[in-house]
């Protein structure tokens, strides 16, 4: 074929390869499985789209904007708020005691932050997820409390909000809201964590088809000690469309009234102490039929429902909280005095304030985006876009508040100051709400998935005979081989970002395009079988949040240059620096993507790990030892 | 209260843009007392007034959150709020009390940023009305009001007749927390807006500030060994 010639004649090799392989797999169908992560691309967002290499520029740009009054509405909220965790909550004595002071419980309560999100008709504050997102970045100065929040709100009443009859909403809401009902979510057993699906509590239908009796036990679970309603999750049969019977997942409202609830004792963890977190167990725990939220088999879809709609608010929680620490940690640095400098002074300690503002920034930036595009009318499916913020805000969070730490040095160290306890309440962040592993193997798979769907039904045309698909495809293929300068249309004439970050907005293009045509590459080359790749996953999911974060990163400072925002230009600097650094991680980690890239190490890795774990110890001969 | 105050450069006042304002504490301790006898049913109503630029619709609407019925914004601006010293606003208060009619004006005894501690005072000599200030307890019988007052002494209590103008001192109460929703039920109570010229109130100030310093950093002291040689360093620098 003369389209073979002319490749090999280009200089990138690779490409023509790519070429070739793709003339041969051109027939061969991508489809992926059904996973156990259950995705769907109802209507999602604006991630998918990078997948394809392509910028879904309506919906980040430009940057969500709240109203006048909301804004003023949101910051008549903040200065009471703040006003009370400062005043009222001692966090040492929380963290040293394990428990939150009752007085403390029912400030939170009259404050009226159990329900933030429970609509006013039911007796809550009705605020909307970009409004939650500003309370998280205050309610997160004590990591207890926000857990205890967290668990109350973003997941033990979410389901009733999201998925609830009005007579459940009516029923349980206002007590719920008033904070005179605590709830819980209860998902997690002891052998069910990440794989959540695989639940075994039990939920049986009486004889008289109007209760079910709960029987099984639940590990993990937040407010478990003390909560009046739960959301339980557990398996009931259920008669399918064929006349067979399957154990299918139900969500269910259940009251400790109920009778036969258990709680054990408080677990006694590293961080967020204060937070009640223990074992519940259901022993014919009876509950009313009414009682199910959703339909009878669909727990799980409202169980990732609930989840989906709570993460994006670690974003704004982790930047309050490096904010918070920048301040305290800037004040040592410059008073604190070695070899006749400040501390302030000094390179080391100067690039740790500048990853601790470019985090906040970012966190920030991508939360209040993701917070925003939930916002818009429609309820458009943002579930990818808050695993990302989860995963980053978690990672850099626990990054910061270690390099925070370390400003202070020993006295960091000490109980006397509240660096290490932020450091301990920090860790769950990468392991609750979704391990972080789970997490980037849902972005890297559901993004993976829409795209393949994308690629089959294009491969589906080409066969048809659609011959403008396959001269589509195949140009896009020369012109990436030909070097093609990519223009995405982020800047330039009709471009969306301001002139002024023209550079990283080049980058993110250039990023996307090469994202694009990576992870078609990889859809050929691994078809189905992709999803046991984890390592392939991860890079995937990486450049992906990465991708998110330069949007949103731009995305923010155009607005505030366009607007003349204060201190705007502190913001492009932060908003280019970190591009600068996303945009080289993302090409080593694409390049390590590509066919027989010799910087993929994946082989030796496993293999390293295959013989750790054959002999579950650590294999090498010790140094000292003699074979004579 | 923690807010770094700089002097402006030309010397002619502290820099207060971009610096974030709050109600004065000793009016949120007059807000709460005026609630609370509006709870124990003793008063009607409770209006919350402010004077100042736009601004001060926050503050005022803090005071709603926290009990009060309704709201008055004196507008005053630029040079004129600058300006504006206890005098003005006295005049400003004892006008807005005459119009509304009021039994009694609550006010904090001072604000921390000049410490005048003179508004309250010049309000009730301005009405010709009785005042109590500096209460660390009031209590209403009848048509009198009973206040204990905290002076250098000790306590004194006094009876006043009605209208009368208190002002609260620390001990009074302690303000309640204005809660989320009580604030967004504040946003449906009314805030009137008007000018000090709508009252019949000249702004003009009697008062010019010629210069504003911050206090001199404090010097390093020294340690002497024996009390000879305190002496002899207090003589030598002429303090004795």
């Amino acid at each position: 074929m003369n389209i073979n010639r002319l490749i090999a004649l280009s200089k990138s090799v690779q490409f023509g390869k790519i070429l070739t392989s793709n003339a041969r797999h051109a027939t061969k169908e991508v489809t992926l499985p059904n996973r156990t992560i259950r995705t769907h691309a109802r209507n999602l967002a604006y991630a998918k789209d990078l997948f394809l290499g392509k910028v879904n520029k309506a919906e980040c740009f430009p940057y969500p904007e709240i109203g006048n009054e909301e804004l003023e509405e949101i910051n008549s909220f903040v200065a009471p708020v703040e006003k009370f965790f400062t005043e009222e909550v001692d966090s040492k004595r929380i963290d040293h005691e394990a428990k939150i002071p009752p007085e403390t419980l029912n400030g939170l309560k009259e404050l009226g932050l159990f329900g933030i999100q429970v609509p006013e008709e039911y007796g809550g504050l009705g605020l909307s997820n970009t409004m939650y997102a500003r309370l998280g970045e205050i309610i997160s100065l004590d990591g207890s409390i926000a857990v205890t929040l967290a668990a109350h709100q973003a997941i033990g009443l979410k389901g009733i909000l999201i998925a609830g009859s009005e007579e459940q909403k009516a029923k349980y809401l206002p007590k719920l809201a008033s904070g005179e009902h605590v709830a819980a979510f209860c998902l997690t057993e002891p052998g069910s964590g990440s794989d959540a699906a695989s639940i075994q509590t039990k939920a049986t239908l009486s004889e008289d088809r109007k209760t079910y009796l709960l029987n099984g036990s639940k590990i993990w679970i937040s407010n478990g000690g003390f909560a009046d309603l739960m959301t339980v999750f557990a398996r009931t049969e259920v008669v399918g469309e064929d006349g067979v019977k399957k154990d299918k997942i139900t969500a269910f409202i259940v009251e400790r009234a109920f009778g036969g609830i258990t709680s054990g004792k408080p677990e006694d963890k590293l961080g967020i102490r204060g937070s009640n977190t223990c074992e519940v167990s259901f022993d014919n725990c009876p509950v009313p039929v009414e009682n199910v939220i959703g339909e009878v088999g669909g727990g799980f879809k409202v169980a990732m429902n609930i989840l989906n709609s709570g993460r994006f608010s670690m974003g704004s929680a982790g930047s309050g909280m490096i904010k918070k620490l920048i301040e305290m940690t800037a004040e040592y640095a410059g008073s604190r005095k070695q070899f006749g400098k400040n501390l302030s002074e000094f390179g080391m300690i100067q690039e740790k304030f500048a990853v601790m503002a470019q985090n906040a920034f970012v966190m920030e930036s991508m939360a209040y985006l993701t917070a925003g595009m939930m916002d818009r009318p429609g309820v458009p499916d943002c579930s990818l876009e808050a695993a990302m913020v989860k995963v980053f805000s978690s990672e850099g969070g626990w990054i910061c508040v270690s390099e925070a730490l370390q400003v202070l040095g020993g006295l960091g160290y000490t109980k006397n100051y509240p660096y290490e306890r932020y450091l301990r309440d920090c860790r769950i962040l990468l392991i609750f709400e979704g391990t972080n592993e789970i997490l980037r193997m849902y972005i890297a798979l559901t993004g993976m998935q829409y795209a393949g769907k994308i690629l089959t039904g294009k491969i589906k045309e080409m066969k048809k005979g659609n011959v403008g698909v396959a001269l589509e495809m195949l140009g896009r293929k020369l012109g990436d081989a030909l070097g093609r300068k990519v223009d995405l249309g982020l800047t330039g004439m009709d471009g969306v970002v301001h002139p002024g970050l023209a550079d990283s907005a080049k980058k993110l293009e250039q990023n996307v395009a090469h994202f694009g045509s990576t992870v078609e590459n990889l859809l050929y080359r691994y078809g189905k079988t992709i999803v046991e790749e984890q390592l392939i996953l991860k890079r995937v999911a990486d450049v992906l949040i990465n991708l998110y974060a330069m949007t949103a990163v731009l995305s923010r400072s155009s607005r505030s240059i366009s607007i003349g925002l204060r201190n705007h230009d502190h913001e492009v600097l932060l908003a280019n620096t970190f591009c600068t650094d996303a945009f080289f991680k993302n090409n080593y980690w694409l390049t390590q993507l590509q066919r027989n890239s010799p910087e993929n190490q994946d082989e030796n890795i496993k293999k390293i790990a295959r013989e750790v774990l054959e002999k579950r110890t650590y294999v090498c001969s010790h140094p000292l030892d003699r074979t004579f | 209260y923690i807010v770094t105050i700089r002097v402006k450069p030309d010397h002619s006042g502290v820099v207060t843009d971009g610096v974030k304002h709050s109600m004065n504490p000793f009016c949120e301790i007059a807000v709460e007392e005026a609630v609370k006898l509006k709870e124990k049913k003793f008063i009607k109503e409770v209006v919350a007034v402010s004077c100042g630029p736009t601004q001060v619709t926050e503050t005022i609407r803090t005071a709603l959150a926290m009990g009060c019925d309704r709201g008055i914004h004196v507008e005053v601006s630029g040079k004129d709020y600058e300006a504006m010293g206890p005098l003005q606003i006295a005049k400003i208060f004892a006008a807005l009390a005459k119009k509304e009619e009021a039994s009694l004006v609550i006010l904090g005894k001072q604000a921390i940023d000049d410490d005048c501690n003179q508004t309250g005072q010049m309000t009730a000599a301005l009405l010709d009305w009785p005042q109590g200030t500096f209460a660390s307890e009031v209590t209403i019988d009848g048509e009198k009001v009973k206040v204990v007052r905290e002076i250098d002494g000790g306590l004194e209590t006094i009876k006043i007749s009605m209208p009368a103008v208190l002002t609260a001192d620390l001990r009074l109460n302690t303000p309640r927390y204005a809660t989320l929703p009580n604030i967004m039920k504040a946003k449906k109570k009314k805030i009137a807006n008007m000018k000090p010229a709508d009252l019949g109130v000249d702004m003009v100030s009697r008062v010019e500030v010629l210069r504003v310093d911050e206090p001199p950093t404090r010097l390093a002291g020294v340690k002497v060994e024996t009390v000879d040689d305190l002496v002899a360093k207090l003589k030598a620098n002429g303090t004795i």
